[in-house]
């Protein structure tokens, strides 16, 4: 028989192990499943994991990395933070879009000045946007106990509705023959958040990285933070500790909000460039599977976006080159956080074979 | 813009070598916004792709990548499949209007060709059909089949083609049925079986006994079904699994000729930026084979509309018509030209409610 039995405590060495060993289990199941679809396995896991980076046109690819991964590791680190306190913002995807909204629209209002201020301006707006938009599930949590997975879930959709009725129709190219979607921000010298386009950087690349190191700092050298891992980990502790749960439900989630608006800012004025129907393709989503495997730890998530943006890119190639559906580069995706979750199991309890009635 | 350069310069190189290599293979790429599989609009541009292929066999070589988003993913996506060598790519979304123009100025050897936009460029041709005229024999089935009166319309975006198509359908179902009115439901998707559900299920509660569609999925046909006395059409392919009812009639998008014609345009080296918005008469839009579900007057009267509009005898729009708001659009007997019908962006008398803004 196999058991499991829990662990006086949870091994560190696998609770570190863990991301890693689910990207080689993923590798072999993905393998296995490519190989399934009449694919060489090898082949396709080389095309994924490999080619972006030191493939022959890797000088392109390394730079959509930054783009690609950017926007989810400045989304995740804000998650993160209330994750670590059991606060569970999952619509950082509207959050998102609000900061987009708000950002290309304080911008738009001044188009076409050439003013250095305009932005600045942008970035403020777009953090405002999105921190109000969070402060909503995280106002209504405090005064009445509200559900915030519920209520910042549904505001997603709301959000979605707001972004269409934008394109359509406050922040429509007046010069766009009546089709949908704003004026394009990234050829405007003024506004967009392009540094360097052919290397990647954009102003979103820099903000991830601060928010990375700020968050580190946070969590390891700041009392708020000391706080945030208490709340989380001891609940009746940090009670005790004089840790006020309001308050650190308007920070997290509100944190969580800016960094996320500050992500939709930089996209909608650089990648992507203009207010769409479509704008948002779901990094906010795809930034809660980045925190956990990530494992809510800022350098971990920075690695686990980058992994992400390359499995988004590399799995492009491989569709174009190998003729892999989409469908199975999304399985192989959602792979990655299932066999996380799986192993996950094993940093708490640990597998026993044991005879039958012998114990 | 050294990026620029080293892309140019790789995309030379490449095609060099490719030239000393295969001499005689043309690649060709083509993005789709939904899966191959929808049953709709993308399985039909695939259909194109294979028709490339089988018109050219070993001289082509044809790459796709399916379900891409629209924006800065299909700017890496189309950039890709230039580095890798593709001669001509097809961009079939609205949404990718930007990011082509965008890569195509990178790329200044590599064709592109982009479905139903508006930008072109030296190396950009923009191309569509005129789905208003199928949507013209299809108001008239509708118009004849309605018992109700209330005809559902699952629109996806409000963006001038869509628009188009309804006004097309509603003055043609007006004429033969002067009680008929239109119920639209704006899905905001080109492919959200989900949501296109829900859509037709609300439209059939409010009363509509026939379901046009603008978007992709057959999943309104399965709800019609489920509903038992409910007419719908195929979109963008002929859905003919839901014939001959609920599924009656359907606008198929014929995109293979288009696409072995600017194939062997590249092969040959005449290929030059062009404009392309063709119509029933050429091909580009075809009516799927109405049912025995459809009384066989309305039939053959549908079937008088649709060579009608094929050799170019009727025009979908002809005065006398309106605007909503009552103010005069076209005169007696006048049609309307392809600038006004591009960026067709409000509703012709008699259609009630507001175009999203």
């Amino acid at each position: 028989m196999i058991a499991l039995e829990k662990r006086p405590e949870p091994s560190r060495l696998l609770a570190m192990g863990t991301p890693l060993i689910a990207v080689i289990v993923t590798m072999i199941a993905g393998g296995l499943l490519f190989a399934a679809l009449g694919k060489n396995p090898f082949e396709a896991i080389r095309t994924i994991f490999w080619d972006p980076l030191f493939g022959e046109y890797a000088f392109y690819y390394r730079p959509q990395l930054l783009v690609k991964g950017a926007p989810l590791v400045l989304i995740a680190i804000g998650l993160s933070l209330g994750f670590r306190a059991g606060i569970w913002n999952i619509g950082a995807e509207g959050q998102y879009t609000m900061g987009a909204i708000c950002g290309a629209g304080v911008g738009l209002a001044f188009y076409p000045s050439e003013s250095v201020l305009i932005f600045p301006a942008m970035v403020i707006a777009g953090a405002l946007g999105g921190w109000a938009w969070a402060m909503i599930p995280a106002l209504l949590k405090v005064k009445f106990g509200t559900n915030e997975i519920l209520v910042s879930l549904m505001l997603v959709y709301v959000a979605e509705q707001l972004l269409a009725s934008m394109s359509l129709g406050l922040l429509k190219n007046p010069q766009g023959f009546g089709f949908p979607g704003s004026r394009n921000i990234a050829e405007w010298d003024a506004a967009t958040s392009w540094i360097a386009q052919d290397y990647g950087m954009h102003w979103g690349v820099v903000a991830a990285m601060i928010a990375v190191i700020m968050a580190y700092v946070l969590l390891n050298r700041h009392i708020l933070g000391f706080n945030i891992r208490l709340t989380g980990e001891a609940p009746r502790a940090a009670r005790f500790a004089g840790v006020k749960p309001a308050r650190l439900i308007l920070f997290c989630l509100g944190m969580s909000g800016m960094l996320a608006g500050l992500a939709g800012l930089f996209e909608v004025a650089g990648p992507s460039g203009q207010v769409s129907i479509d704008f948002n393709v779901g990094y906010g989503f795809t930034a809660i599977i980045v925190a956990f495997l990530g494992r809510l730890h800022p350098v971990g998530i920075l690695l686990a976006g980058l992994l992400m943006a390359l499995t988004y890119i590399g799995g492009d190639i491989a569709e174009s080159q190998m003729g892999l559906p989409a469908a199975a580069i999304q399985v192989f995706q959602g792979m990655l956080l299932f066999f996380l979750l799986a192993l996950d199991l094993l940093t708490n309890y640990r597998v026993k074979f044991a005879v039958k009635g012998a114990a | 813009m050294k990026l620029t350069k080293l892309l140019t310069s790789a995309a030379v190189a490449l095609g060099l070598a490719t030239t000393a290599m295969a001499e005689d293979k043309t690649k060709v790429g083509f993005v789709y916004v939904g899966p191959v599989g929808d049953g709709g609009w993308t399985y039909e541009h695939n259909k194109g792709r294979l028709a490339v292929e089988e018109a050219f066999g070993d001289k082509v070589e044809t790459v796709f990548v399916e379900s891409v988003p629209e924006g800065p993913d299909s700017e890496r996506v189309m950039t890709q499949m230039a580095l890798n060598g593709a001669d001509l790519i097809f961009t079939t979304s609205f949404g990718y209007m930007d990011p082509t123009i965008n890569v195509a100025k990178k790329f200044p050897n590599v064709k592109f060709e982009h479905a139903t936009g508006y930008k072109q460029a030296e190396n950009v041709s923009v191309y569509s059909a005129r789905f208003y005229e199928g949507r013209a024999v299809q108001g008239h089935i509708a118009g004849k089949m309605t018992k109700s009166n209330i005809i559902g319309y699952i629109g996806s975006y409000p963006i001038p083609e869509v628009i188009r198509g309804i006004n097309s359908a509603f003055i043609h179902a007006k004429k033969v049925n002067p009680d008929v009115q239109f119920k639209i439901v704006w899905a905001y998707t080109w492919f959200d079986p989900a949501k296109e559900a829900d859509a037709a299920k609300v439209l059939i509660e409010q009363g509509a006994d026939v379901i046009l569609q603008h978007t992709d999925s057959t999943a309104p046909q399965a709800a019609a079904q489920a509903a038992g006395n409910v007419v719908t059409f195929g979109q963008a392919s002929d859905m003919g699994e839901y014939a001959p009812f609920p599924r009656v009639s359907s606008i198929i998008d014929d995109w293979g000729p288009y696409y072995v014609a600017r194939t062997k345009a590249v092969m040959d080296g005449t290929w030059t930026s062009v404009n392309t918005w063709d119509g029933i008469g050429a091909g580009m839009v075809g009516i799927g084979e109405i049912s025995d579900a459809v009384p066989a007057d309305v039939k053959a009267e549908a079937l008088a509309l649709k060579d009608a509009l094929a050799d170019g005898s009727y025009h979908a729009f002809t005065g006398p018509i309106n605007k909503q708001d009552g103010s005069a659009w076209l005169a007696e007997g006048e049609t309307a030209d392809d600038g006004t019908l591009a960026g067709m962006n409000f509703y012709v008398e008699g259609i009630t409610g507001d175009i999203p803004q």
